[in-house]
């Protein structure tokens, strides 16, 4: 088991508890710096492994840390991927101009839906960015002056500062320098009092009352914030997926943003990423698994089994039931998510072999009472 | 001179009177306990001065100020702390993190320097942090430091409550209840921690108590409680022979 | 005229069906059930199921749909749900999405993704009653509400269980000390509202026909239990009604699009105003 020695106090201000965890960061990094030489046919793939990372940022901020669920981040992606256009391509803005338009746009519509919020508990606030969430869509449907209407608006390639972006490789590069940004200014505020009144707020909105946190000003603060990463987020997507339609930010997305922290390990930024590599590459696999699927089943049980399965695999409408079934085998056997699991294998194997079953066992609340916040 | 005054305080819960009409001051540098049986209002009154609940008649003043309409983050900033009775610690994070919390009404930085984390936000950390140690230290918080609060025993989270509170670095201490759920000797550790509040670090506190041998070790004043009204206040051994105490505490 | 106020109450009464259902569960366990639009989509198919297929008859298919149905959701009670007792009820939230995710593939998958109809002695029926054409479908759907309510009623106000079941949702370590069997509570109210569900989708399938987005219904009627109070019964009702008559009113007089956002209008107004809508009660933590 490895002790770590601590000698001041910035060791625990620090970004990364000692230069071991740094060191293996920068390894990634270099990594994915060399990704685009080793699989150069997965890079739109990878790209929006980094888009989604940047959603789950988002999400993971105001639900994981300030404890404010949303159901209706879809539509705060869907304003900074319409705004970021608009400002483009329409009203002719420079690349970077347009972004931070499109940021502070969608920023703003975070304090307006985070105002009714203020007044608000748990489940209401969910229901509530529900509604708003629909409402805005049906916005989208309507405006067609911006939006283009159900007719939908094509997205031309990004143009920043004269240099052209529109090749897989530089626009890889781009949402990777936008995802480490996001991670490296959510991380400051984590270890600054803004981050920590988020989380008092989180686990005991009456203490962190009496401690002289603001609610209104932190929660504000909070969808803020939030919705500033998705607009970031939304005017990237907008350039992958190179043509905006209103459907596509439906309720359905924001629930694919909720699956995302949940499955990835609420409260913590490792849970963003592992969240949105699951989420991104699941219909990869699952895609994968249907046609590998019944050829397998073949081998083993016969041509007959091997129909059957395969019959079953090619059924539309099978996607949304195997991520159900993921979100709520997750939620009974690993709250936690993957990065809780990953916790667990490395405390495992740190504390091998004492290490006890009950370690991550937590006390429930049965009394109504003490759920109340 | 006077820290804290109550003027008529009461509050009706629907058509229950928990609080009806209790006025008392509180002088800088002492020790004041309010007692009663339960039901008798004495958290309600925290509640009150917490700005949890509003008040239906009366007023509170702190250090002249009329603080009864004030919002209840506004409380702390004035230098009004307090510890609950069911503690209310952030149950998912380090002994220290919650300490660290204890000291947002100092903090001096903005949301766009957090954002950067620049030089002068990591001073202004360190500093927190240098006077978050100080009350590890004296509270002898050492070993606990890291632990998550979830993890700990009772009494330890008792005192990160308390721990929590003084990072505000607070003139009024409001404790509710100090003791209960405490042994013997945390009892007696507490006592010692009143006093050495009060005269090392010259809070004023004002607390809850039900256990007469803290309240007479270390209280200067004691009002006593019963059904919302005030019945005695004085000594603690004034209040404690006073008949109409007696007769609320042992009936007849 | 009439026959569009008919149509907004009895669309209401689906409302306020399924947000019975949502304030049922939620009286008792405490946990939104965001699947119950789901269930009520389950309930459509099963008796098209029995009735299509197997050629049983109305009544009969009913029966059956409405019985298969509250099994079920007593049984998703016992094997899924009673896991998640005591968890954040944020959790319990992801976790009814994600069920009726699986509902909807379920559906998908067994019964195909197309719109079907099912015969029902009230489609395109209709009688002239005071000089006005009244389509049989809506009267159903009014009278089954009105009947369902009554018979619910009667049950939580006159029987043990009813009483036995409000104990449970109030403490529930303490109900278990009163000899009371909690968990069978839980499933039976969680058969109570599948059933209930069931029998919405059964009556509301003659209008809008059955097919697998049925579900999605529910989330309107979320804006129906919050206008009536989440903890109170009659107020789902009441402002399921309401949500039916206010979008009938929008789809008349407003411009064109409003009629399909009205609800969630409503619903963001109510929780900026009033958040515990008509009926209900604000809870607060006593520290």
């Amino acid at each position: 088991m490895r002790f770590v020695f601590k000698t001041s106090y910035l060791q625990d201000l620090g970004l990364f508890r000692d230069g071991i965890q740094r060191n293996w960061y920068v390894v990634l990094l270099i990594g994915l710096l060399i990704l685009p030489r080793l699989v150069p046919e997965y890079l739109v793939d990878v790209s929006l492994v980094f888009i989604y990372g940047l959603c789950g940022l988002s999400l993971m901020v105001l639900a994981g840390y300030t404890g404010l669920v949303s159901l209706g981040h879809a539509a705060f992606l869907g304003i900074g991927a319409y705004a970021h256009v608009y400002f483009t391509q329409d009203a002719g803005l420079p690349w970077m101009v347009a972004l931070i338009l499109a940021t502070i746009l969608t920023a703003g519509v975070g304090v307006l839906v985070g105002l009714p919020a203020l007044r608000m508990t748990g489940l209401y606030l969910t229901i509530a960015t529900l509604a708003f969430a629909v409402i805005i869509q049906e916005v989208f449907t309507r405006w067609d002056a911006v939006t283009g209407g159900l007719k939908g608006k094509a997205v031309n390639k990004p143009l920043i500062f004269g240099v052209s972006f529109a090749g897989d490789v530089p626009f890889y590069f781009l949402c990777l320098a936008f995802l480490v940004i996001g991670l490296w200014l959510t991380a400051n505020l984590l270890r600054a009092p803004t981050g920590r009144a988020w989380v008092a707020i989180r686990d005991s909105e009456i203490a962190a009352q009496s401690m002289g946190v603001s609610l209104p000003m932190y929660k504000t603060m909070a969808f803020a914030y939030s919705a500033a990463l998705m607009g970031a987020a939304g005017a990237l997507f907008a350039h992958k997926i190179g043509f905006l339609a209103p459907d596509i930010f439906s309720v359905l997305l924001s629930i694919q943003f909720l699956l995302m922290v949940v499955v990835g390990g609420l409260g913590s930024l490792h849970g963003a990423v592992f969240g949105a590599i699951f989420v991104a590459m699941l219909p990869v696999a699952i895609s994968q698994a249907r046609d590998a699927l019944p050829a397998l089943v073949g081998q083993i049980a016969g041509s007959t089994a091997s129909l059957l399965v395969d019959r079953f695999v090619k059924q539309p409408g099978l996607e949304p039931g195997i991520f159900g079934l993921i979100l709520v085998l997750f939620i009974l056997f690993e709250p936690l998510g993957i990065y809780g699991r990953w916790t667990k294998i490395k405390l495992y194997f740190s504390l091998f072999p004492l290490y006890k079953q009950a370690t991550f066992r937590r006390q429930k609340t049965y009394m109504r009472s003490e759920r109340l916040r | 001179m006077t820290l804290l005054a109550a003027e008529n305080l009461a509050i009706n819960f629907g058509g229950i009177r928990a609080v009806d009409g209790v006025s008392f001051a509180v002088e800088a540098g002492q020790v004041f306990t309010i007692i009663g049986p339960n039901g008798a209002g004495k958290t309600t009154i925290f509640n009150l001065m917490s700005r949890i609940y509003d008040p239906s008649q009366g007023r509170l003043l702190f250090e002249g100020e009329d603080i009864t309409g004030i919002a209840p983050h506004q409380i702390a900033r004035r230098g009004i702390a307090r510890t609950f009775q069911n503690i209310e610690l952030f149950e998912h994070a380090t002994v220290l993190h919650n300490l660290l919390l204890g000291r947002h009404v100092h903090r001096k930085s903005r949301f766009v320097e957090e954002l950067l984390f620049l030089p002068h936000v990591r001073a202004l950390e360190l500093a927190h942090r240098e006077a978050a140690e100080k009350v590890i230290d004296f509270l002898d918080l050492m070993p606990y430091r890291d632990s998550f609060v979830v993890n700990l025993p009772y009494g330890v989270r008792k005192v990160v409550e308390l721990g929590r509170a003084l990072c505000t670095e607070p003139k009024l201490l409001l404790l509710d209840e100090p003791s209960s759920g405490l042994s013997v000797e945390e009892t007696e550790g507490m006592a010692f921690w009143i006093e050495d509040i009060r005269t090392l670090l010259g809070i004023t506190v004002l607390m809850v108590e039900h256990d007469m041998s803290l309240v007479s070790a270390v209280s200067d004043r004691v009002l006593a409680l019963n059904y919302g009204r005030a019945i005695a206040l004085g000594t603690a051994r004034e209040v404690q022979d006073h008949p109409e105490v007696v007769k609320a505490y042992l009936g007849g | 005229m009439l026959q569009l106020v008919l149509n907004g109450l009895a669309v209401g009464c689906i409302y306020g069906l399924v947000a019975l259902g949502f304030v049922l569960i939620y009286k008792a366990t405490e946990l939104v059930n965001f699947a119950q639009g789901d269930l009520l989509m389950l309930g459509a198919f099963t008796c098209y199921m029995f009735v299509v297929w197997y050629g049983f008859g109305y009544w009969v298919a009913l029966a059956l749909a409405i019985a298969v149905v509250a099994l079920f959701g007593a049984a998703l009670d016992a094997v899924v749900l009673r896991r998640v007792i005591g968890q954040p009820q944020f959790a319990v939230v992801m976790l009814t999405i994600g069920l009726g995710a699986i509902f909807r593939s379920f559906a998908s998958i067994t019964w195909g993704s197309e719109i079907y109809t099912l015969p029902t002695p009230f489609s395109a029926r209709a009688t002239r009653l005071a000089g006005v054409t009244v389509s049989h479908e809506y009267v159903s759907i009014i009278v089954g509400t009105l009947v369902l309510c009554g018979v619910l009623y009667a049950f939580f106000t006159y029987s043990t269980v009813g009483v036995a079941m409000q104990a449970t949702s109030q403490n529930q370590l303490a109900a278990y000390c009163m000899g009371i069997p909690v968990k069978l509570m839980f499933s039976l109210i969680w058969a109570i509202s599948a059933g209930v569900a069931a029998i919405a989708g059964v009556l509301l399938a003659p209008v809008s026909l059955v097919d697998i987005n049925l579900g999605f219904i529910g989330l309107k009627a979320f804006a129906a239990a919050v206008l009536g109070g989440f903890g109170s019964i009659p107020g789902a009702l009441v402002g399921g009604v309401t949500i039916g008559l206010i979008e009938l009113f929008a789809g008349a007089y407003l411009p064109h699009g409003v009629k399909d956002v009205a609800a969630y209008v409503v619903l963001l107004l109510v929780l900026a105003v009033r958040p515990q809508g008509m009926f209900g009660t604000v809870g607060r933590k006593k520290v």
